[in-house]
């Protein structure tokens, strides 16, 4: 799985506040790099990739964090 | 006792939500009055109340049968349009037991489906759809032909039930040659012809303007169903306990109302949510509206708002007057998200699902489109976007 830049953590979060989280910061990451969403939130592994859609972003998969919180990785691209 | 005290926008025109129940048609009403009066006998006894109770419950069937173009041996009435998919899921398997064992459903069926299928224990396939959340019909049926447990039944609705869009039953039942097809007409029957290729269907009253506590259990002649629950000895084998006849009397009342008006409902409430459709996507920022546009119900769109939390949407929308659904996962008791929207890869968050009742009117869209942009910007400001 790619490097990760920017890890966000939003365990404890529900919907849709994991993706206003990645809203808010992806632009702290230079294009090209890897932001983390770190979430329980059911809705994300659906809400995320669709977020990256509809935004022209890359959605490059679900890892989990080291505590076995999942992870939903974008790529900035612009 | 008191019923509870009525509120602004519990029924039309603010009520928006008749994909969940439609509010009962006055033709029903009017049946279901008269028919509570005189309804009350067991219709199998052979006095003269029972033959009154008798002669409603035919009545009942051979319009339904009529309407729906059926035969009249091909409908039961049942408690519930879940109770209806769930004995009509469940006894096509149970017949088709040496055919095969497992299931296979679309990914969007509604959720009576998908539980009736886990009930069974029986190994499951999940049919893909797309983004606008249509069944391929070429595909599932290489699906089904390919899967390595034989299949007894296919599981696919008439249309969705969240974002409208129309299931190719028709080229599926094509497709599957001799496994036979499941459908939950539950979204659309009344308001559409039900689709060709079915050998078991379920439809629900309240979806129609009928009364609430009515299902349709529809088993074509020939198909190989088999009670999957224990047996009783009522007028009809297919169904159980002791039928709701004055409320049957209405279903079939307000099912032959609402068909013959339908023509013109659908032609209206058609073009209001083409309407919705364009307005909103012009009028609210970072919205997805899905589904498709032109192959669907007539009465019903879905869209979601980014960064909008659903829960808030429905209560600004209810202190509006407005009474609309959502799919979001922070209105589901599970706080899981829709898997209709999961399953199309849409947004789940901020979702609201519009749908119209037949008395809804051009000036009701109007004021929902002329609130709902303030209602979203709101909303967004809260959370600081």
């Amino acid at each position: 799985m790619s490097a990760v830049h920017l890890e966000l953590d939003c365990r404890g979060q529900r919907c849709p506040r994991p993706v206003i989280e990645l809203a808010r910061h992806l632009g702290e990451v230079a294009v090209g790099e890897v932001v983390a969403v770190v979430t329980e939130d059911a809705a994300a592994a659906t809400d995320v990739p669709a977020w990256c859609r509809l935004r022209s972003q890359e959605y490059v998969g679900q890892d989990v964090a080291e505590d076995g919180t999942p992870r939903q990785l974008v790529r900035r691209l612009s | 006792m008191a019923i509870p005290a009525a509120h602004a926008g519990e029924r039309s025109p603010g009520y928006l939500d008749a994909a969940s129940s439609e509010p009962l048609h006055p033709a029903a009403l009017e049946v279901l009055r008269g028919a509570l009066e005189r309804g009350h006998a067991d219709p199998r006894r052979l006095h003269a109340a029972g033959r009154v109770a008798r002669l409603m419950l035919d009545q009942a069937r051979g319009v339904v049968a009529e309407t729906l173009g059926v035969r009249p041996d091909e409908v039961s009435f049942t408690g519930s349009g879940t109770e209806a998919v769930h004995r009509g899921l469940l006894g096509l398997h149970r017949g088709r037991a040496r055919s095969g064992r497992a299931i296979a459903c679309s990914a969007v069926e509604h959720s009576a489906v998908l539980h009736a299928a886990r009930w069974s224990g029986a190994p499951l396939l999940s049919l893909p759809v797309d983004r606008l959340a249509r069944v391929d019909a070429e595909a599932a049926g290489r699906q089904v032909a390919g899967s390595a447990e034989p299949v007894a039944l296919v599981a696919v609705q008439s249309a969705n039930h969240e974002v409208g869009t129309r299931q190719p039953v028709a080229a599926l039942a094509e497709e599957l040659g001799e496994t036979p097809l499941f459908v939950d007409a539950c979204a659309s029957a009344g308001r559409e012809p039900l689709p060709v290729g079915w050998s078991v269907a379920a439809a629900s009253a309240h979806k129609w303007g009928g009364p609430a506590g009515v299902g349709l259990l529809l088993v074509r002649k020939g198909a190989r169903w088999r009670n999957p629950f224990p047996g009783d000895d009522r007028v009809d084998e297919r169904s159980t306990g002791f039928e709701n006849v004055p409320a049957a009397l209405a279903a079939a009342a307000a099912l032959q109302a609402v068909a013959a008006e339908r023509a013109e409902t659908a032609a209206r409430q058609a073009a209001l949510i083409d309407r919705v459709r364009a307005a909103v996507a012009t009028a609210v920022p970072d919205v997805e509206v899905v589904g498709d546009p032109v192959d669907r119900l007539p009465h019903l769109v879905t869209f979601s708002c980014l960064y909008v939390d659903g829960e808030a949407l429905v209560s600004e929308l209810d202190r509006h007057g407005f009474g609309i659904a959502s799919g979001s996962a922070c209105t589901a008791s599970t706080l899981e998200p829709s898997h209709v929207l999961a399953a199309m890869g849409v947004l789940t968050h901020g979702n609201v699902r519009l749908s119209l009742t037949r008395d809804t009117t051009s000036a009701q869209v109007d004021r929902f489109l002329a609130v709902l942009p303030g209602i979203v910007a709101g909303l967004r400001a809260r959370v600081g976007l």
